[in-house]
């Protein structure tokens, strides 16, 4: 039996685990149909051009793990942003973790999805929230068909949460394959702030596929600003579905940061719906082996006066892929839109390849829009430079790419994330130097 | 002095007719409408064709058979009914004429109207011209000259016939048969085109031209065109076309193919100004071209092209750097106004070792139009330090039209070093007053700028075209600036 049908089947068992008769459900099944008639996207699709799914398709994924599973504190601290206080929603194989999460629900709702879908005091913000700006294509309609349980953060007006937030996934490799779906809500109210930081970590080498989907709103004025590391073993894969719904000026920040996995694809979508908003994404990519990271974004600018900024970086060695697919859309009534978009790759082996697709796709005149992309090598007079004065070459080729991912590291507001992905960074490079001294 | 104002310009686009628009009643022989082996078969006798060229046509056919229409094009059209239309049309007046005094008046007139008096070209210009009214050739002007550096310059179907093993050789090798929906049509029905054989070491003396027209109601206009340079050779080729104002659709499929050998140069360069259809958005000509060039050691194709007709341009001008060193480039300004849509770019396949391409785009959007550019650079594994430098720039007229990239790169070698920019503007309100402020008026003001915003490309083309080119700007564009 194939994963479709797998899945579609067991769409039925599902049902007996929910509430059927939520309003949620007839989204469900609204979204099952959908995945049932489209299937999983193949290579034929423009989106999917360079991105094949087939390989990580053929595992027999277990949908449901049979187990709840526990893990030690110790064993998996070195995941978390563990020096500073946090508030900590943990899953393991899909399942909420309470020994080791840290949730509130005090001024702030920092919770699970599962509990925000059942109770009464949540539907408010579930009707008017939940798979509203999520698209309808295939593997969204199928994360939508089996949402039951994420994160659920809801910042209220005002509030700015005094630390930041951590959703992390780990699955621990008692299936013998597992898929993943979890689905997150976050709602910033008018003037709030909060800092999220997401990671999915595969604690062994059984596949994992996860197909995750996130939906953000920011109302008026608020901030989010959101950190995915992405540093899993060579058997796990993940679809990312980030959907960003913004209000007058409000300022959204994702950052992804892309440094290992068997298929990382991220489809990261801006919808501007008010004026004087901006939208910044960035991503740093280092990747070896037979990895492939395909990061698809579009941001429509639906109203005037705003702004979007993109710029991504690539790295990659071995017979690693990329793939960048960017689209802006200028709609007529965005007059005085100010968007920006940068891709820039490093190919490190002959046998490594990129490919970049940024689309413009204008229909209103007084605009600013550019894009650029560059593929290249590193500078070699500037390695001579280093060389000369007894640097040694593996050090200053990686001080040289650390200098080319700088640009995007410089906006991370948290300063031990940044920390943190500077020593990865040094780790993917295979050097022991601290790089911001 | 009253001020003018954009709606003024808005206003006066809009009633801009097309000038070329005419209608000259020359007889013609036209096969009926409809599409079968038989009409394949009878375009081939009527060509006085041999059996291979015939064979090749109905391999072609019926490849063409099994395929459909592409739509990934960003354009949106009423797809032509293939049965409806006549696969043939030559003027009556035949045989050929061996001076212009010879020649139909009422053809003479026609050129006239289109400013390019075969008379005064030969005279001011020194322009060897192979006119084709209608698809089959008239008048081939300067062809002793030509013959005496051994350059073969003649129409694609006395090509086949004087020079078979040529044609034979090269024909279908660089856009095969069955290559894409349109390719495949016109390698079955083509009525006549340009053939060009420059010989080894040959530098064209002249730049060779031709003028395409569509003149019959309702006749489809399939050309062909084969430009082989040999080793170390050079050659400047000249397209341009205009065509009457019609309200059924027109449908031009064009094929060219250009083979550079060793260490050749071929400049192709074209202006297109084909009847764009009516302000509403009626008529108009379908353009959907293929053109395509190989490149062996050390040789360069250029292509050169202004596009400011047709209602529907679906065209991407390539080129293969097969051999190591070669060059290609790409410059190309598109305009479109009203209801015109553009999807046009270039493909960019390296292959060879240090080959390099450069890619210069602009695209100037007015009216209701949609104006899209997109391009391919595709570096192979073995194509070590490749170098390709992109830029696209749109310049958008008024708050209706839309412009957009669609820029594809894969890189698959390491060595590899590629740039790609592109930006999208519009003529900015204090440009204009710089302008105004100086005692320059709107309209020249607007003319002035678009010209330096396509300077980059009107700078490639030969001096005889880059005149007329920019005359076609300022018709397309006069006063259309939001």
């Amino acid at each position: 039996m194939d994963l479709k049908e797998k899945l579609v089947s067991s769409f039925l068992a599902f049902e007996e685990s929910i509430d059927v008769h939520s309003p949620v459900h007839d989204i469900r099944n609204e979204a099952i149909k959908t995945f049932e008639t489209e299937g999983f996207p193949t290579k034929k699709q423009e989106a999917w051009k360079y991105t094949s799914l087939n390989a990580i398709l053929k595992h027999d994924y277990s949908v449901f793990p049979k187990q709840e599973n526990t893990i030690e504190y110790k064993d998996i601290k070195e995941y978390f942003l563990h020096d500073i206080d946090t508030y900590k929603i943990i899953f393991i194989d899909g399942k909420y973790s309470s020994h080791l999460s840290q949730t509130t629900h005090d001024g702030i709702d920092v919770c699970l999805m599962s509990s925000a879908l059942n109770k009464p005091k949540y539907r408010p913000i579930i009707e008017n929230y939940f798979n509203k700006i999520a698209t309808k294509d295939s593997l969204t309609s199928l994360n939508t068909a089996f949402s039951n349980e994420g994160a659920y953060i809801h910042i209220p007006k005002n509030k700015l949460v005094d630390k930041p937030i951590q959703i992390l996934h780990f699955s621990t490799g008692n299936e013998a394959a597992l898929m993943l779906q979890p689905r997150n809500l976050i709602v910033a109210d008018e003037n709030s702030e909060v800092q999220i930081f997401e990671r999915h970590q595969s604690l062994t080498d059984n596949p994992v596929l996860t197909n995750s989907v996130t939906e953000i709103f920011t109302a008026k004025r608020a901030i989010v600003d959101y950190y995915k590391l992405q540093n899993d073993n060579s058997n796990a894969s993940l679809i990312d579905n980030t959907f960003v719904d913004q209000k007058d000026q409000s300022h959204c920040l994702v950052h992804t940061f892309s440094f290992g996995g068997k298929l990382t694809r991220n489809n990261l979508n801006f919808y501007q719906n008010g004026e004087r908003i901006e939208s910044t994404m960035k991503g740093v990519t280092i990747i070896g082996d037979k990895q492939h990271v395909d990061h698809n974004t579009l941001v429509h600018h639906i109203e005037p006066n705003c702004e979007s900024h993109q710029d991504y970086k690539g790295i990659f060695g071995d017979s690693a892929t990329g793939v960048f697919n960017g689209k802006i859309v200028v709609e007529k009534l965005a007059q005085k839109t100010n968007a920006f978009q940068a891709n820039n790759n490093i190919l490190l082996s002959d046998k490594a390849s990129i490919n970049t697709k940024p689309q413009l796709e204008i229909f209103a005149d007084d605009v600013k829009c550019s894009h650029g992309c560059t593929i290249g090598q590193l500078d070699e007079s500037a390695m001579f430079y280093m060389r000369s004065r007894g640097i040694p070459k593996k050090e200053a080729k990686a001080l040289l790419m650390y200098a080319f991912s700088n640009n995007v590291l410089s906006s991370v507001r948290i300063p031990e994330l940044k920390q943190r992905i500077t020593k990865v960074i040094a780790n993917k490079l295979g050097v022991n130097i601290g790089f911001d001294l | 002095m009253s001020k003018y104002t954009e709606d003024d310009l808005r206003e006066e686009l809009k009633t801009k007719e097309y000038e070329y628009g005419f209608y000259t009643d020359i007889e013609s022989e036209t096969f009926p409408v409809g599409l079968n082996e038989d009409v394949v078969r009878a375009i081939s006798m009527k060509k006085e064709e041999p059996q291979w060229m015939t064979d090749w046509r109905l391999e072609a056919f019926r490849a063409w058979q099994e395929m459909i229409e592409p739509e990934w094009a960003n354009v949106h059209y009423e797809k032509p009914n293939f049965q409806n239309i006549s696969y043939y049309s030559a003027p009556n007046s035949k045989p050929k004429y061996d001076s212009l005094d010879e020649v139909d008046p009422e053809l003479l007139a026609t050129f006239a109207k289109l400013g390019i008096s075969l008379d005064e070209q030969k005279k001011l210009s020194g322009v060897a011209m192979d006119v084709v009214v209608d698809s089959v050739s008239v008048a081939t002007t300067f062809k002793k000259t030509l013959g005496e550096k051994g350059i073969i310059f003649c129409s694609i179907s006395e090509a086949i016939r004087e020079h078979p093993e040529l044609v034979k050789k090269y024909l279908g090798t660089i856009v095969p048969q069955k290559d894409n929906f349109y390719a495949a049509l016109n390698s079955a029905v083509f009525s006549d085109g340009s053939f060009c054989y420059i010989p080894k070491g040959v530098r064209c003396p002249m730049e060779l031209s031709t003028y395409f027209r569509i003149n019959q109601a309702g006749t489809g206009q399939f050309e062909r065109t084969l430009v082989i340079a040999d080793e170390g050779s050079y050659v400047s080729y000249l397209e341009g076309c205009t065509a009457p104002s019609r309200d059924e659709n027109q449908l031009h499929a064009a094929v060219v193919e250009l083979i550079a050998l060793d260490d050749a140069e071929i400049k192709y360069s074209t202006v297109q100004n084909w009847f764009p259809g009516s302000a509403e958005g009626k008529g108009g000509v379908y353009n959907f071209v293929t053109k395509r060039g190989l490149c062996e050691k050390n040789a360069k194709i250029s292509w050169t092209q202004v596009e400011t007709g047709s209602a529907v341009t679906w065209k991407y001008p390539s080129c293969i750097l097969k051999g190591d060193n070669s060059v290609g480039e790409f410059y190309s300004i598109a305009v479109t106004n009203n209801f015109q849509q553009a999807d046009t770019g270039t493909k960019m396949i390296h292959l060879g070792k240090n080959t390099r391409s450069t890619i210069i785009s602009k695209g100037i959007s007015a009216g209701k139009s949609q104006n899209s550019y997109r391009g391919l650079v595709q570096i192979s594994p073995r194509a070590e330090n490749a170098r390709n430098f992109s830029q696209c720039d749109s310049l958008l007229m008024g708050n209706e039209c839309g412009a957009h990239t669609f820029p594809y790169i894969e890189v698959k070698n390491k060595t590899a070093k590629i740039e790609h920019e592109a930006t999208t503007s519009k003529i900015g309100e204090d440009q204009i007053f710089y302008c105004n402020q100086r005692g320059i008026d709107t309209e020249k003001a607007i003319a002035l700028i678009v010209n330096g915003f396509s300077k980059e490309v009107l700078n490639k083309l030969p001096m005889e075209f880059a005149v007329e080119a920019q005359k076609l700007l300022e018709i397309s564009l006069e006063g259309s600036v939001g």
